[in-house]
C-alpha cells in the first residue's frame, strides 16, 4: 500500500536517514521503534513531505508521492498526528476537527464524522465548545487523533501518541489505537514505548542512527535478544 | 455641548478610518509575523486607483469604488509574491528590510506614475452635503465612514469565525507545519489574507480621499505609521484589538485639538505618545496575548 524505498534525509550536513525502507500493508499496524535521535519522526515527516528528501522515493498503491506538497499528500488519505499533539490551542475543540476535515467538502458527512469522533472520545464532546488550548494532555491527543481521523484516513501515522502521558493514559492512547485499527484503517506508529508498541503491531522496524537494524512480525521483534536489551530494559 | 457631540463624531469617523486600516497590518503580523510597512503605500494606492476611475471612465462612482478596492486586494497579493514570499524561510528581520523597501519603490513609483503635484478627489455629489442635527452639522462622508466600516467589520468577523477559510487562517496563525497536515493550501491563506487587508486598506483610502481630497504619493506614509501604531495599542495579531486601536487613536487626536487647541501642532504626536505610553505600561497592546516562551 505504502512503500518507502531508499530514503535519505539530511539536516545540512547530518544525515538523519540513510536509504531507509519501509512497507505498510492495508489494514495493519506497522511500528517504527528506537531510541531518540534514530530518525522515527524524520521518516514520518519524510513521508508527509515536511522536510526534503535527499534521496529515495515514497510511493502509494504504485503513485509516486516523493515530490508531492504536504496538502496533497493529506488529499491522498495520507494523514500525520503530529508529535507533541499540535492541536490549534486558539480554536475550540470542535473548530479543530471540522479543521480536519479541511480537504472534504461533504459537509453533511463531516457532521456525521464529528459526531463519531465525539462517540470515541466522550470527553471531547462534553468541551467541545471549549479552546482546544485548555483542555489537559491527555484530552489534546485525543483531540489531535480525533482531528487525523475526519481526514477518513486511508493510513494513519502516528508520531509518539503516547509521549508525556500518564502510564493509565498511555494504555488508554494504546487500546484506542487497536480501536481504531479494528474499524479498519492502517496505522504507522512511531513509539518510544517500545514494549506497547510491539505488543499490538503486526509488523515493526527498529530504527538505529538513521539505519534499519531489524524488521519483522511484531511478536517476534519484542521477543529478540538486543531488542530486549536496548529498548525492553530487559537483562539477556 | 454641541460641540462636544461634534467633535465626538468627527474622532469617531477617523477612527474608524484608522480601525480599517489597522485590520490590515494586524492580520497580516497575525499570520507571517510580519509588519507590513508597504501597507499605508497601498492605501495609497487604493486612493489613487479610484481618482484615475472617477477621472478617466463612466463607470459610476459606487462601481468604481467596489473595483478600486477589489483591484487594490489583488496587488496586495502581487506585493505578498514579489516581496515576502521568496523570502519565506528567511530570517524575520530580512522580510521586515523587503517590507520597508517595498514601501519605498511604491512611494517613489507613485510620484512617477501619478506625479508628484497633490491632485484633487474628484468626490461625487452625494457626499457633499451636510447633515445637521440640533447645533451639529456634519459631511455625509463623517456618517458614511463608519456605518462602512461597521458593515465591513461584521462581514470581516463572520468570515474569520465562521467560514473554512477563516478558520484556515486562525490556525495558520498558530502552526504553519500542523496547519499543512489538515492539508491547508499555506501560500492560498496568505494570499487571501492579503487580498482582504489591502481590500481594507483601499476602502480607507477611497474614504480618505473623499474626506482629505487631496492626493500625494506620500499620503500612505503618517496614516500607515499611525495605523500600525493603532494595530501595536490594540495588540499586534488581534482584530478587535485593531479596531480598538483604531478608534482610540483617532478620537484621541480630535479631542486632543478639540480641547486643547494650544497643542493642534502636536496632533500627529499623539500617536506616537501613545505608543510610548503603551509599550511601557503594556507592551503587548491593550488586547494582546500574553507571550508564554514554552520550553
Amino acid at each position: 500500500m505504502l512503500k518507502v524505498s531508499n530514503l535519505h534525509v539530511s539536516y545540512g550536513g547530518i544525515k538523519a536517514l540513510r536509504g531507509i525502507d519501509i512497507s505498510i500493508e492495508e489494514n495493519k499496524i506497522v511500528t517504527l521503534i528506537g531510541a531518540n535521535g534514530a530518525g522515527k519522526s524524520s521518516t514520518l515527516r519524510a513521508i508527509m513531505g515536511l522536510v526534503e528528501k535527499a534521496e529515495g522515493k515514497v510511493e502509494y498503491n504504485g503513485e509516486d508521492l516523493t515530490n508531492l506538497h504536504t496538502k496533497d499528500i493529506v488529499k491522498k488519505g495520507i494523514v500525520l498526528v503530529p508529535e507533541g499533539r499540535k492541536v490549534f490551542d486558539n480554536l475550540t475543540v470542535e473548530e479543530n476537527l471540522i479543521l480536519g476535515a479541511y480537504t472534504r467538502t461533504d459537509t453533511e458527512e463531516i457532521r456525521k464524522d464529528v459526531d463519531k469522533v465525539y462517540e470515541m472520545f466522550p470527553r471531547l464532546k462534553e468541551r467541545n465548545w471549549q479552546k482546544a488550548g485548555t483542555l489537559s494532555g491527555g484530552e489534546q491527543q485525543m483531540l489531535a487523533v480525533g482531528r487525523g481521523l475526519m481526514v477518513r484516513p486511508k493510513i494513519l501515522m502516528m508520531d509518539e501518541p503516547s509521549l508525556g502521558l500518564a502510564p493509565l493514559l498511555v494504555k488508554d492512547i494504546f487500546d484506542i489505537i487497536k480501536a481504531i485499527h479494528a474499524q479498519g484503517n492502517t496505522i504507522l506508529l512511531v513509539e518510544q514505548n517500545a514494549k506497547k508498541a510491539l505488543e499490538i503491531a503486526d509488523y515493526a522496524y527498529v530504527l538505529e542512527t538513521g539505519e534499519l537494524v531489524l524488521e519483522g512480525i511484531g511478536s517476534e521483534v519484542l521477543k529478540n535478544d538486543r531488542v530486549k536489551e536496548a529498548y525492553l530494559g530487559e537483562a539477556k | 455641548m454641541d460641540k462636544l457631540l461634534q467633535h465626538l463624531v468627527n474622532g469617531v469617523s477617523l477612527g474608524s478610518l484608522y480601525a480599517l486600516i489597522a485590520i490590515g497590518y494586524t492580520m497580516v503580523y497575525g499570520i507571517l509575523r510580519l509588519i507590513n510597512f508597504a501597507h499605508g503605500d497601498i492605501f495609497m494606492l487604493g486612493a489613487y486607483i479610484a481618482f484615475y476611475g472617477l477621472m478617466f471612465t463612466s463607470i459610476p462612482w459606487w462601481l468604481v469604488f467596489i473595483l478600486t478596492a477589489v483591484i487594490t486586494g489583488f496587488l496586495g497579493i502581487l506585493l505578498e509574491k514579489l516581496a515576502y514570499k521568496p523570502l519565506r524561510e528567511a530570517p524575520r528581520i530580512t522580510v521586515l528590510i523587503s517590507a520597508i523597501g517595498a514601501s519605498f519603490f511604491l512611494e517613489n513609483l507613485g510620484i512617477v506614475v501619478f506625479g508628484g503635484r497633490p491632485k484633487a478627489f474628484p468626490i461625487p455629489d452625494v457626499f457633499n452635503k451636510v447633515i445637521r442635527f440640533g447645533g451639529v452639522s456634519v459631511g455625509v462622508i463623517t456618517f458614511v465612514i463608519p456605518v462602512v466600516t461597521i458593515v465591513l467589520l461584521i462581514g470581516l468577523n463572520y468570515f474569520i469565525k465562521k467560514t473554512k477559510t477563516g478558520m484556515a487562517m486562525r490556525a495558520l496563525s498558530k502552526d504553519y507545519e500542523a496547519a499543512s497536515l489538515m492539508g491547508i493550501d499555506i501560500n492560498k491563506i496568505i494570499s487571501i489574507t492579503f487580498f482582504i487587508g489591502s481590500f481594507l486598506a483601499a476602502v480607507g483610502g477611497i474614504m480618505w480621499g473623499i474626506r482629505y481630497p487631496q492626493l500625494m504619493p506620500l499620503m500612505g506614509m503618517m496614516p500607515g505609521l499611525k495605523c500600525f501604531i493603532a494595530a501595536v495599542v490594540g495588540g499586534i495579531g488581534n482584530i478587535t484589538g485593531a479596531v480598538l486601536g483604531g478608534f482610540i487613536l483617532g478620537l484621541g487626536e480630535i479631542m486632543l485639538v478639540a480641547l486643547l487647541p494650544g497643542l493642534t501642532g502636536y496632533r500627529d504626536a499623539f500617536a506616537f505618545i501613545l505608543l510610548i505610553v503603551i509599550l511601557l505600561i503594556k507592551p503587548t497592546g491593550l488586547m494582546g496575548e500574553k507571550v508564554t516562551e514554552k520550553v
